[in-house]
């Protein structure tokens, strides 16, 4: 049942990939990356790691869509041909990922107990975790209690990343604002011809 | 028996809304069929979680649902404002000249 779920779910991936790839209007490619995304996190859902799901969705098919809509509006919305070749790129793609999918085969059957991952610390946090009345989601007591400092440094990654996003976002429009503000004065001062003149690059004329 | 029923309903209708979205020639049918496809993730979910002997995933289906309909006004605000924090002012202006 997790077999067929699985492989359902990723050839639909592997479609939607293909018409992302395809795609030339930039609003659809957005749309088409936030199925990606819904997609994504089904399949690891399936896999049983639903907070690597709720992850993937809430970042990539939330906050990610519309941080790429922000970056839409200031640029343009039309992906054009590039004139120079795909021959090297693909080559490089195809040439990495058989080197992932190679490196996969020494990798352990996918939830073997018997590891070594699962012998060094593995014990150590589940005997603990009861033992000092951590919570009850064993990842949750390893994330928050045992590697707490570790996911403080991370939150204040994560933290910092999204001011410096918004300072990049709000700067943009208070220069506008400013822009507004220049053409008003000059347009009190100098009359219709300067108005004129500025209003191609203007606030309005590039929203439009 | 049961809920392996819904989980083959859920993925054929799954299939059928990503070729809606991959067909829909204006960007609003995609955009209709990738909330269609947050919706059926989180009837994914709940079903799968329930064949699972998981049932507690629900909770999680409910932050699915928050994040697919934010997702969605995100994206249709985008589309007729430009921007996510709009001019109150502005978009009174925008409804007096669709109402005339």
């Amino acid at each position: 049942m997790e077999t067929f779920v699985i492989t359902v779910l990723l050839t639909l991936l592997a479609i939607v990939t293909v018409a992302i790839i395809r795609q030339r209007n930039m609003y659809s490619v957005v749309i088409l990356s936030s199925v990606y995304s819904f997609l994504m996190a089904s399949v690891m859902l399936v896999l049983d790691a639903v907070d690597v799901a709720m992850t993937e969705a809430s970042v990539g098919a939330g906050i990610s869509t519309v941080i790429l809509l922000a970056t839409l509006y200031l640029t343009g919305t039309r992906e054009y041909p590039t004139a120079r070749g795909t021959g090297i790129p693909l080559f490089v793609s195809v040439v990495v990922g058989a080197a992932l999918v190679w490196g996969t085969f020494e990798l352990p059957a996918f939830g073997l107990a018997d590891t070594v991952i699962h012998k060094h610390t593995a014990p150590l946090y589940i005997e603990m975790s009861q033992k000092h009345q951590m919570p009850p989601n064993i990842v949750t007591a390893v994330l928050a209690d045992f590697r707490s400092f570790d996911t403080m440094g991370e939150v204040t990654v994560i933290f910092t990343a999204g001011i410096g996003v918004l300072m990049l976002l709000s700067g943009r429009r208070r220069r506008d604002e400013v822009e507004v503000v220049k053409v008003t004065e000059s347009v009190e001062t100098f009359g219709d011809d300067v108005a004129d003149e500025n209003e191609p690059d203007g606030p309005n004329g590039s929203a439009a | 028996m049961m809920f392996v029923v819904g989980t083959a309903a859920v993925l054929l209708a799954l299939v059928l809304a990503v070729a809606a979205a991959l067909r829909g020639p204006t960007v609003f049918d995609r955009l209709l069929a990738g909330n269609t496809i947050g919706t059926l993730a989180i009837l994914l979910l709940a079903v799968f979680g329930f064949w699972a002997g998981r049932p507690e995933w629900l909770d999680i289906a409910l932050t699915y649902g928050f994040l697919n309909l934010i997702g969605t006004l995100a994206v249709l605000k985008f589309f007729r404002h430009g921007d996510l924090a709009y001019d109150v002012e502005e978009d009174g202006a925008i409804d007096s000249e669709a109402s005339s």
